[in-house]
């Protein structure tokens, strides 16, 4: 039994974790796909020559620059909370999750964060060639980043290649941890999930400027190309949802089972569009089902069997926030999908977007976060009670600190985070509209300009 | 301590190797984002246009800079878990007034790029807070590790010295920084700040060269106790020689084309580099003083093994572009066009 005192830290340390996770994420959900858009941006200016492509650049750099900015920040602070609060992860496995740590930021950060200076400030120092690869750098950059640390997340979901001895976890096979089981959906949904958030972003912001009375062509052609680019990406997304759902039910079936709420094993078990989940009486009120379609979707037959919560006694995770992240999660999906589609049904029909549609983008502007952080919460949640499953749990990592320690740090956090997601969400509309106002979006005057403005004013 | 003798092959070359690696990233840490952080703490309240410049003189590089913390402590936790988590235990409040420092000052660089201008002063103030409580908790840490963490009085009144004398190091290498990057009013000023942060700096090297062997016996036996005695009094020698010069170059500034810009800088990496030497050879082979050494705490060879046949590549890689950015550029620094 843990101590009364140990358990105030841990339940404060795991607030503290989830809320510096879910600030951290939010950024690069944003950052890793929109830095592709911009090498797409820049190669289509490349090709064409034309103007247009690179006052989009112009502007998208900047917000991804404030994006980048507020994710490394915000990473640093996690780079330390493994030692500050979950010593005994690093103690027990951290053999594994050291090296892939560490190449992360050998691979990853290094490239980004060095190629970033050129990408922002270079342009008039190194030729156009190197600027465009500096760009693509950066991107590459931070895709490995989200290459390694999901190598990592996904071992701690479904752990192979190593050997238990004296309580410590030992390296057997390094592609085989790099490459677990659930590795390969768990880096693509993602990805996908960060092209889709920085997709609904642009499509969002670029309405916003047009509904301000912004008549230049850049709004334009970014809305167009996020909408088409989001009208590919999320059938991809709900496909590879899909799998990884099935992937889930093999590897981690009380996962699942709390997803889909099924607290007894059952053979045709209904889809449960939407229920509250009661935990005393291990069942769902107010249930709106459809029958047999869980079976058909998990199993795909009819009548399959899934394995209900009551095969994991007292070691399955705590279904209603799964239930609900999950369920959260796949309506933004259909939104999505709804909205991109009509977007592109419009384009196709050879017509502007109409206002109404407009709102409905700049509405949208975040449900990427929204759906990415709910994404995560199921998984996470998920794993629970284990840190890594089978092999430590949760409650043996947390730190000796005392939990006054962690209540400070945590408010101090949570001052933080409430502060700049307000200054954050603010800037990128206060941007918008300043772009509306200037002639060229170029002519927005920035720090180092009006340096140079005043330089050749002596 | 771990007797060395009974140790063979690589169980005892990899926990060596990656604490000259660890040791590298943070020693590279100390001076880049020291003279980011420096000129942080150095923005002048009566000019936006000085502080425009001084931020343009960081801008490409502070990001990049930061990440050689993420590798010390990166290579810290992958080499050394069980020092990761005691130091870190320790320093628990330290570090997080750090990081809220690092933060704060991160993203006000690019807040105070893109808000209208009547938030752009706030901002400045934010960067230059974020950075004055991130040195302040460096040094506070630095201190707290010289004195082995003990819990009294006397050890955190060390730690509050060595943390002003850690943000005067900073601050004296970001002005030196200046002094090279930019020209002008701004260059003068500088050099001026330069020189009274160089005197607080003496101070604090002196002081903790006086109070690290008088707390342990260990390192006074080693400074002292040595038949290298002589050599190891170079390291001082030099350092205040080093520190004269700066003191001499200073005081006549400026010169006729700019003679001699980057001494004063050059001379900083001098002066960290010895001052990090001395700590070094107080402290090895321990990583956390006189608890652990770097063989109880290392991890397993093949998880070792493993991240160092990445690093043997990576890392020069690292240095070669790291190096190519600065070339992009070189020079004064007023011609930054952000993108
Ligand atoms: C799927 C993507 C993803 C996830 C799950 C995480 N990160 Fe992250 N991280 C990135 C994707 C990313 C990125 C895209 O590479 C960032 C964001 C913006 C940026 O600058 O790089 C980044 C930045 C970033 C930085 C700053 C790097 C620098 O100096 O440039 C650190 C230290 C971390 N992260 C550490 C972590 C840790 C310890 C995590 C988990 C526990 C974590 N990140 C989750
Ligand atoms: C990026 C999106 C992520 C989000 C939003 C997220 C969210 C969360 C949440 C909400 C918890 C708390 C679960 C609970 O206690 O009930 C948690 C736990 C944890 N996660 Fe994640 N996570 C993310 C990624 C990662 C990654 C990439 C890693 C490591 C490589 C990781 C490591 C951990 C650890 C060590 C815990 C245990 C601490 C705890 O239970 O609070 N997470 N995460
Ligand atoms: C609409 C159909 C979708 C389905 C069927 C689906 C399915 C899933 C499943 C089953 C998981 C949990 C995996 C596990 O067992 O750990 C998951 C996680 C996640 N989902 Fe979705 N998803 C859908 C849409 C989306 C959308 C639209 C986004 C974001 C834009 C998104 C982002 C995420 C993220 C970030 C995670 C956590 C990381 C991971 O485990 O991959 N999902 N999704």
């Amino acid at each position: 039994m843990l101590e009364p005192s140990v358990i105030d830290t841990l339940i404060l340390s795991r607030i503290q974790f989830a809320a510096n996770i879910s600030f951290h994420i939010l950024f690069p959900s944003i950052s890793i796909a929109m830095c592709w858009f911009l090498v797409y941006f820049k190669l289509r200016y490349n090709g064409s020559g034309d103007d247009v492509w690179m006052r989009a650049y112009r502007f998208w750099v900047k917000v991804f620059a404030l994006t980048f900015a507020l994710g490394v920040v915000s990473g640093i602070t996690m780079s330390f909370q493994f030692g500050t609060n979950w010593p005994g992860y690093m103690e027990t496995v951290g053999n594994i999750a050291g090296p892939l740590l560490g190449y992360e930021v050998l691979t990853a950060f290094f490239l980004e964060a060095t190629f970033l200076g050129i990408m922002l400030f270079g342009i008039n120092r190194v030729s156009n060639r190197m600027h465009t690869i500096a760009t693509f750098l950066v991107a590459f950059g931070t895709t490995m980043s989200a290459f390694w640390i999901i190598a990592l997340n996904s071992w701690m979901q479904t752990p192979t290649g190593f050997e238990m001895r004296d309580g410590k976890a030992f390296p057997l096979d390094w592609i085989e941890i790099i490459f677990n089981p659930s590795m390969p959906y768990r880096l693509a949904h993602m990805l996908v999930a960060s092209g889709l958030t920085a997709t609904f972003l642009i499509a969002g912001l670029s309405a916003y400027r047009i509904l301000k009375g912004d008549h230049k062509p850049a709004p334009r052609l970014a809305l167009k190309t996020a909408v088409f680019a989001g009208a590919m990406l999320i059938p991809l997304q709900i496909l590879l949802g899909d799998m990884h759902g099935l992937n889930s039910l093999h590897h981690q079936p009380a996962k699942v089972a709390a997803i889909e709420a099924v607290w007894h094993t059952e053979k045709g078990a209904p889809l449960v569009l939407f229920a509250i989940p009661d935990k005393e009486t291990q069942s769902n009120k107010f249930a709106i089902e459809i029958p047999n379609v869980a079976s058909l979707i998990l199993t795909h037959q009819l009548d399959g069997e899934i394995k209900g919560l009551n095969e994991f006694p007292n070691a399955h995770p705590p279904v209603a926030p799964l239930f609900y992240g999950f369920r959260i999660m796949v309506a933004m999906g259909m939104l999505m999908l709804a909205v991109s589609w009509w977007g592109v049904f419009i384009y196709w029909r050879k017509k502007e977007i109409p206002p109404l549609l407009l709102k409905i983008f700049v509405g949208m502007t975040f449900s990427g976060w929204i759906a990415t952080l709910a994404g995560w919460y199921v998984t996470e949640i998920g794993r629970q009670p284990w840190l890594v499953t089978g092999v430590l749990s949760t409650a043996d990592a947390v730190t000796k600190t005392p939990a006054a320690n962690v209540g400070t740090s945590l408010a101090i956090y949570l001052t933080l985070y409430a502060v700049l997601l307000f200054a954050y969400v603010r800037t990128l509309f206060l941007m918008a509209r300043k772009s509306v106002l200037v002639d060229r979006p170029e002519e927005v005057e920035t720090l180092q300009e009006k340096l140079i403005d005043a330089q050749t004013a002596h | 301590m771990t007797d060395i003798t009974q140790l063979t092959g690589q169980a005892f070359w990899l926990p060596v190797i990656f604490i000259g690696l660890m040791g590298l990233a943070f020693f590279i840490y100390a001076i880049l984002d020291g003279y980011d952080l420096g000129v942080g703490i150095l923005l002048p309240h009566d000019s936006e246009a000085q502080r425009d410049q001084m931020i343009a003189s960081i801008g490409p590089f502070w990001d990049a800079n930061e990440t050689w913390l993420v590798l010390g402590i990166g290579i810290l936790l992958i080499a050394f878990p069980s020092a990761h988590s005691l130091i870190l235990f320790h320093l628990y409040l330290p570090v997080t007034a750090m990081l809220a420092g690092l933060i704060l000052r991160g993203v006000a660089f690019d807040f105070r790029a893109k808000a209208p201008e009547d938030h752009k002063a706030l901002w400045d103030k934010v960067f230059q807070a974020g950075s004055l409580l991130a040195t302040l908790a460096q040094g506070y840490m630095l201190g707290l590790y010289v004195m082995g963490f003990e819990q009294s009085f006397a050890a955190h009144a060390f730690a509050a010295l060595s943390a002003i004398c850690v943000t005067a190091g900073y601050s004296f290498i970001g002005a030196a920084w200046l002094v090279m990057k930019t020209e002008g009013e701004l260059q003068r000023r500088a050099a001026w700040w330069a020189r009274r942060c160089a005197w607080l700096m003496t101070l604090g090297i002196i002081a903790v060269s006086i109070v690290n062997p008088l707390v342990s016996d260990t390192i006074f036996n080693k400074w002292f106790g040595s038949s290298l005695f002589i050599i190891l009094l170079m390291i001082p020698v030099f350092c205040f020689v080093l520190l004269f010069i700066v003191d001499r170059y200073l005081r006549l500034f400026p010169y006729p084309n700019d003679f001699g810009c980057w001494i004063p800088f050059a001379s900083a990496i001098f002066i960290f580099l010895l001052s990090f030497i001395g700590l070094a050879y107080s402290f090895l082979p321990y990583v956390v003083p006189n608890r652990l050494d770097i063989w109880q705490s290392a991890s397993a060879p093949e998880s070792l093994m493993f991240i160092l046949y990445g690093a043997a590549v990576v890392l020069p890689t690292i240095i070669l572009y790291t190096i190519f950015s600065y070339r992009v550029f070189w020079g004064k620094a007023t011609q930054l066009k952000y993108y």
